[in-house]
């Protein structure tokens, strides 16, 4: 049966050119880069390459980059970490609604240890009110949390303006940068932003590596402590492969940036465009312009998201109903209901991102196989034969 | 040239059969384990087998093995999660004071917190004071973590009699068998140990995995959090290679374990008896009999210890001082000064980690290069032996 992969929000296949890096280098290198000898340090300078080469396509100094194991590792260490250690500041702390569980979590967990959490809205579009954000800092914001582009309906935050927010009032500020890394331009100085979450495995890198950008100067506690890796401030041997992975990756992301975005909006927005005209009572869930190039989300109403992505899943194809992370939860996402949809409507979730490897022959099976799956579910949908 | 790795405490190169079986992962098997669809379903699969594989070896059901990112991250997690867990029953922890980096630092960022510290003190060859352990118990203690080796000189802890001595109290215990992995059987029912901390690049498996096993009923707050992986006790999508890595690893000890231990204690056994018999002034550190069967540590008097180091990896011998996770550190190893090795044999400490890959051959080659480099650091040191 022909496979198609439609799910690159959740994660990516290895770059081929990555793949060979990775292969050629477990052939060869497999000291502790903080061992004091050759195998040592053929591992280190290998390691510390990488920081640089990645630090540099991200306009940064190699000093602030700092390896994690993953996005939600880096984003738990911004969240619980920035406000342990800039507590005598503050206690408030202001992340958006439609934060990733990594991001979420965490606040939850301050706020049982005291920490005041305000949930920004946003409006229908997904998109976080500049007049809301400023309305809602205190004397004691200490940390505000943003993403850059969101998971599941994709569309872009207002970073740059979030910064000069932030810095106007003295907060710190991070973003996470998991969906938009690789698909959107990062200039770290030219966003403004004091921290940032970078996870490789999202832009065709392997899984088990990330980074956190810190910002020189910015008060934070470490997460993990131990040896003196990643400058004290991450302890633990360094996952050499992953981290020469996810530098490739990284640049081979930004050399094609421009060629990936021009193919995927134009395969995209082609399922904008066409599912509505094939689907009745189908909605774009998202900014319709500001948004990843390769994320097309919609609600299907009177239909069970997890239903959609299992019946595709028999024609071949993968796709995603709500976050990938959540998807085990049968409930209607957080990041739909923020933005006012029906917990009814939020139900029928279903979310195709698009990778470099799909074509344009792909979209045509979608949708050619899609509609008629969206009918019988409806079919036998009791929702739909009450309406 | 000609180069002899024997500094396998700080990391292993990756075993072949490994590589093989990390190889599909690498390429055409790639969704995000957390994902409804083939693609999800096919990883999932593998890390559920490889989860199985590393519950066998350490004889427990597969539910009970969570993977982390490597040793540190699990030591971190055993001890601030089970701190943070059990507030309510007291703050008082007992470690040792030849524990790892990760275990003695995470004990130490628990201070802030309010957490009260007892660290062990040792003998002459780095066995743990049992005596004075029974007289550290506390009404207010929470848990108690030692570690199964040390990997600096590797004697190995009297952990079931440690774990005897705590069935009386309600008290959870933490062992830190990083560097014991593939060189001691561990059977955590045997052991009677909570929590159990291995890694997977010190078996020859990937850097960037490792695994807690945590066991039924144990109260432990998440490190990381946000998401449902590892039943929800450890966020983050999974380290797929280095996972199935660690499966492979573990598969492979069971196998190998026996016969590869007898080779390698052989070897060391045969290493040890060449340097004892032909440089003088030496001792070697750490427990003579219960010691990992792979580790020697001897000191060489009236030698600078880094000048060896140096000149042993100009002449292609590499071996470390201490700990990796420790290196640059200008102090005496804490562990020697545990052990209150003399002041004539502290600063000079060679610790020898042998593997299933090192010859007879090389082990002779590196007591050719030792009597060589001894003798001509001995002519010019400034530490003369008084006569």
């Amino acid at each position: 049966m022909k496979k198609i992969y439609l799910d690159h929000q959740a994660t990516t296949p290895i770059h081929p050119e990555v793949l060979s890096l990775m292969e050629n280098i477990q052939k060869e290198i497999f000291g502790n880069p903080q061992s004091s000898h050759y195998f040592g340090f053929e591992a280190k300078k290998l390691l510390e390459e990488a920081r640089e080469n990645i630090a540099s396509l991200l306009n940064v100094s190699p000093s602030e980059i700092y390896f994690t194991s993953s996005g939600a590792e880096s984003n738990n260490w911004a969240i619980k970490k920035v406000a342990f250690a800039n507590q005598n500041k503050g206690n408030h702390i202001i992340i958006s609604a439609i934060e990733h569980p990594s991001v979420i979590q965490p606040a939850k967990r301050l706020e049982k240890l005291g920490f005041e959490i305000t949930y920004l809205p946003v409006d229908k579009y997904g998109t976080i009110d500049l007049e809301e954000l400023k309305k809602k800092i205190k004397k004691e914001t200490i940390l505000i949390s943003i993403m850059h582009a969101n998971y599941e309906v994709g569309t872009i935050e207002p970073i740059k303006e979030i910064a000069e927010i932030a810095k106007e009032n003295k907060i710190i500020f991070h973003s996470d940068g998991v969906a938009a890394a690789g698909q959107l331009k990062i200039d770290l100085k030219e966003l403004g932003v004091d921290l940032y979450t970078i996870s490789s495995h999202t832009f065709y890198g392997p899984k088990g590596v990330a980074l956190l950008y810190i910002k020189r100067g910015t008060k934070i506690q470490p997460l993990i402590e131990g040896g003196i890796q990643e400058n004290n401030r991450r302890a633990g041997t360094e996952n050499l492969i992953g981290i020469i992975g996810m530098a490739k990756a990284y640049e081979i992301a930004i050399k094609e940036m421009e060629e990936r975005k021009n193919k995927l909006e134009k395969l995209r927005n082609r399922l904008i465009e066409e599912l509505p005209k094939k689907i009745d009572n189908i909605y774009l869930t998202g900014h319709p312009q500001n948004r990843l190039p390769n994320h097309a989300s919609f609600c299907v109403e009177y239909v069970e998201g997890e239903a959609m992505v299992l019946y595709l899943n028999q024609y071949g194809i993968a796709c995603a109903s709500g976050s990938a992370c959540s998807s085990k939860q049968l409930k209607a996402s957080h990041v739909l209901l923020a933005m006012g949809i029906s917990p009814v409507l939020a139900q029928g979730s279903v979310i195709f991102t698009l990778g470099i490897n799909n074509t344009e022959e792909d979209i045509d099976y979608l949708l050619e196989v899609f509609p008629p799956i969206v009918k019988r579910l409806r079919e036998i949908s009791p929702l739909y034969k009450i309406s | 040239m000609r180069r002899v790795y024997a500094d396998y405490n700080s990391s292993t190169p990756i075993d072949k059969e490994v590589k093989e079986a990390i190889m599909p992962f690498l390429d055409e098997k790639f969704g995000n384990p957390s994902n409804l669809h083939s693609f999800g379903r096919e990883t999932k699969e593998a890390i559920e087998n490889a989860r199985r594989k590393v519950a066998e070896f350490l004889n427990t059901k597969p539910e009970r093995i969570f993977f982390t990112s490597g040793g540190t991250e699990s030591c971190n997690w055993a001890i601030k999660g089970i701190a943070f867990a059990n507030q309510d029953k007291g703050n008082h922890i007992i470690t040792s004071s030849i524990e790892h980096s990760s275990v003695l630092n995470s004990c130490l960022a628990l201070k802030d917190f309010g957490f009260e510290i007892t660290f062990l003190p040792v003998d002459e060859y780095g066995m743990v004071d049992i005596e004075y352990l029974k007289k550290s118990i506390r009404k207010d203690t929470i848990l108690v973590s030692i570690m199964h080796s040390n990997n600096e000189v590797g004697t190995i802890q009297p952990i079931e009699e440690i774990s005897q001595i705590l069935k009386d109290y309600d008290i959870y215990f933490h062992t830190d068998a990083v560097a014991s992995a593939g060189k001691v059987k561990l059977d955590v029912e045997k052991l009677g140990v909570d929590l159990l901390t291995i890694s997977g690049h010190k078996i020859h498996a990937p850097k960037g995995v490792g695994v807690l096993y945590i066991r039924e009923g144990v109260k432990i707050e998440n490190l990381i959090h946000g998401g449902h992986h590892e039943q929800g006790k450890r966020a983050g999508t999974e380290n797929l290679i280095g996972i199935v890595g660690m499966g492979k690893a573990c598969e492979i000890l069971m196998r190998d374990m026996e016969k590869d231990i007898k080779k390698i204690k052989e070897l060391r056994d045969y290493l040890e008896k060449k340097i004892l018999e032909n440089i003088e002034d030496v001792k070697i550190n750490g427990h003579l009999e219960k010691r990992l069967c792979n580790t020697t540590n001897i000191s060489f008097g009236y030698v600078e210890g880094e000048a060896l180091l140096v000149n042993l990896d100009i002449e292609g011998v590499a071996v470390a001082s201490g700990s990796a996770c420790a290196s640059g550190e200008p102090e005496p190893s804490h562990v020697l000064k545990a052990m209150n090795v003399p002041i004539e044999y502290i600063n000079s400490p060679v610790r020898f980690s042998l593997g299933k890959e090192n010859t007879k051959e090389e082990m002779d080659y590196i007591v050719e290069v030792l009597i060589k480099t001894v003798k001509r650091l001995r002519e010019i040191t400034a530490f003369k032996k008084s006569v």
